[in-house]
């Protein structure tokens, strides 16, 4: 159901809402971007409309508002172990169409690949998603290749325009805050893009016998291994476990997850000091092969969901995409 | 009729007078280093009218234009008009050219509109310097840098401001990889260790540079809001005994770097040797001769300095004695 109603509506409601979800939304941390004098856009919990970056893509995904960075799983003492309560309000994040495709691999990681994650789960089932409309492309970004520059599975669409805010709300829970509100019924489509300045081709017939191309060394002898790319990507949902003992009382502590990167020394090291992937190159590799080919093999359908940020976010220059299209070339070459 | 020239006048306007009889160069000063490239067109104009079409790149990021005639120097003093008002130079007269040289260029290294280490736009802060004390004449070298790598060269300056930013350390958001160790320890001076998985910064060895925080690929090391800079003082090349400038107050802010310089203006004034030479005296030599403490009150005297600026109460330096 559509809605079209006033800004000064919209912030009453927004302001509604704020009473039984905690709300988070892209916004600029002024000053706190990688060099001096840049700003981070990052998810963050909001208190206004005004606070949300709409027009352009965070620098962070949506996915530590689900996956904090760092969660305690329980806390342990000599003889029991306690789990931290939920957050009490349900959870409202706004969002852009990649990133709640990115959102189906996250399911599909923690709900549907053996167990179900007790963590994710809990959050998730608080979890509503408010659609933020992409009026034009980003950089870097590819959604259009990857068939992610639309969806419908969100739970309400917002467009500022001026004074006037447009609504779509398929949710009927949320579609009481409109009524109640007195908006005027309209019909609202996301705005979505169409085109993208990056278009890719994802390789076909990928095998194992492409490990060893040597473009994964090509590119790997350039990465430093700093793991930006894995802990901006929407769709990478690996972590470690830290068990923390207190400083005053070893004999109490706490069990964290920690995000993890495949990139980073010592993702894969296991007892005795093997690792499995030593050098940049392998483990550039084991990251690309996984977002376009054996997740695929896994679930049917592939992780990557084309947001762009690895590309954006690499001190070294490492186009993903290039990468791929490259990769791409080299397959047509061979077949 | 012979070539008759005021020489100190001519000096004091920026003007060099060369080995060749007659002939000189004329002086532009570039706070910071930083111009738009429409004066480069603007110094090769004079340079082919006036000079003899070379120029050269001054240690001090300045212009100086070769071979010009010194009975030429009112008319380039026209030319330079535009330049100065460009660069937005103080000035009393228009078309007088500059009304001062003692004070050399304020030079700064590229800083933060460029460099990713850089911790503050050095360029702005070069400029905030220049406009509080030019046209004075005295002999002050003042130099920035954007942060302790010290691209700049400050340590051979009587002020060297160098960048630094206080880490804010989010443990919420640290991954435990350890980027901000490895660089610390490589690039910078090893302040970082990890307890608990959650980095420990040493506050005493922490020099500011902003390694960590670049190095970051989370986000949980942020600058500070505030910027804060090191001040090094009074060092020098020179015959007698060429030092690198020493620490006075580290976690400092501009006013107090600004009023801390304009205050030494006084105290030269005060303390310079009568008979100096052109009137031109390091301003070294007068804190060896008065004493670090006498300077010192003269310094702070009217600045307020931050709760968590750190002070050298005694600056002792060494360098090489040729003097002695």
């Amino acid at each position: 159901m559509g809605y079209q109603i006033s800004r000064k509506a919209a912030d009453d409601i927004f302001a509604q809402l704020r009473e039984s979800y905690d709300i988070f939304a892209p916004k600029v941390f002024a000053g706190e971007g990688c060099f001096s004098d840049t700003d981070v856009i990052r998810y963050g919990k909001i208190d206004s409309l005004d606070e949300i970056e709409w027009a352009r893509r965070s620098d962070y995904s949506f996915k530590e508002a689900l996956l904090p960075v760092n969660e305690t799983l329980f806390y342990f003492t000599e003889d029991e172990t306690s789990v931290p309560a939920c957050r009490q309000k349900d959870l409202l994040i706004f969002l852009k169409s990649c990133d709640l495709h990115a959102l189906k691999r996250l399911d599909t990681i923690y709900l549907e690949n053996g167990p179900e994650d007790f963590y994710y789960k809990r959050l998730r089932e608080k979890a509503h998603f408010v659609l933020m409309g992409c009026g034009e492309t980003c950089d870097n970004g590819f959604c259009v290749s990857m068939g992610t520059n639309r969806t419908d599975a969100y739970d309400l669409y917002l467009k500022l325009d001026g004074k006037t805010v447009l609504a779509d709300c398929p949710s009927e829970k949320l579609r009481g805050f409109f009524e109640r509100a007195d908006a005027s019924v309209c019909n609202v489509e996301p705005e979505y893009v169409s085109e993208n300045t990056e278009e890719v081709t994802l390789p076909k017939n990928l095998s194992v016998k492409d490990f060893s191309n040597p473009i994964w060394e090509e590119y790997g002898s350039r990465c430093i291994g700093c793991g930006r790319c894995n802990f901006v990507c929407p769709t990478c949902t690996c972590f470690t476990m830290q068990d923390i003992h207190y400083r005053d009382n070893e004999n109490v502590g706490e069990r964290r997850r920690v995000w993890a990167s495949c990139q980073v020394d010592g993702y894969d090291e296991i007892a005795g000091g093997i690792e499995f992937r030593k050098t940049q190159g392998e483990r550039l590799r084991f990251k690309v092969m996984h977002k376009i080919y054996d997740f695929e093999k896994r679930f049917g359908y592939t992780m990557c969901v084309g947001c762009g940020r690895c590309d954006t976010v690499c001190p070294e220059y490492i186009s993903y995409t290039t990468l791929i299209n490259k990769l791409n070339m080299i397959k047509k070459e061979e077949a | 009729m012979g070539l008759d020239i005021n020489t100190k006048k001519a000096k004091k306007n920026a003007f060099r007078i060369g080995k060749v009889r007659g002939e000189g160069a004329s002086r532009i000063r570039v706070p910071g280093g930083y111009l738009k490239a429409e004066i480069l067109g603007l110094v090769q104009e004079i340079a082919e009218k006036y000079g003899n079409g070379i120029v050269h790149l001054t240690t001090r990021q300045g212009f100086e234009i070769e071979g010009i005639r010194l009975e030429d120097m009112d008319a380039i003093n026209e030319m330079l008009q535009p330049i100065i008002e460009l660069l937005d130079i103080n000035q009393e007269n228009p078309g007088t050219g500059y009304p001062s040289s003692g004070t050399r260029n304020v030079c700064a290294c590229i800083g933060n509109n460029v460099c990713p280490f850089a911790n503050y736009d050095t360029s702005q802060f070069a400029k905030r310097i220049e406009d509080e004390i030019f046209p004075n004449d005295l002999h002050f070298k003042i130099a920035l840098t954007g942060c302790p790598n010290d691209c700049g060269k400050v340590r051979l300056h009587d002020f060297g401001i160098i960048g630094m930013t206080l880490p804010q350390y989010d443990p919420s958001r640290c991954v435990s990889c350890k980027a901000c160790i490895k660089g610390c320890k490589s690039l910078s001076v090893d302040a970082l260790r990890m307890e608990n998985y959650k980095i420990i910064r040493d506050e005493e060895k922490c020099i500011g540079c902003g390694v960590c925080v670049t190095k970051c690929p989370t986000r949980a090391f942020t600058r500070s809001k505030k910027k804060y800079y090191k001040l090094t003082l009074m060092g020098r090349t020179g015959k007698k005994n060429p030092r690198l400038g020493e620490d006075f107050l580290l976690w400092t802010d501009e006013d107090a770097i600004v009023k801390i310089i304009l205050n030494t203006y006084r105290f030269v004034k005060e303390y310079i040797n009568p008979k100096a030479p052109g009137g031109k005296e390091h301003i070294g030599y007068i804190i060896d001769r008065v004493g670090f403490e006498e300077y010192k009150k003269w310094a702070l005297e009217g600045v307020e300095l931050l709760p968590e600026t750190k002070m050298k109460e005694c600056v002792y330096w060494n360098g090489i004695h040729f003097d002695r």
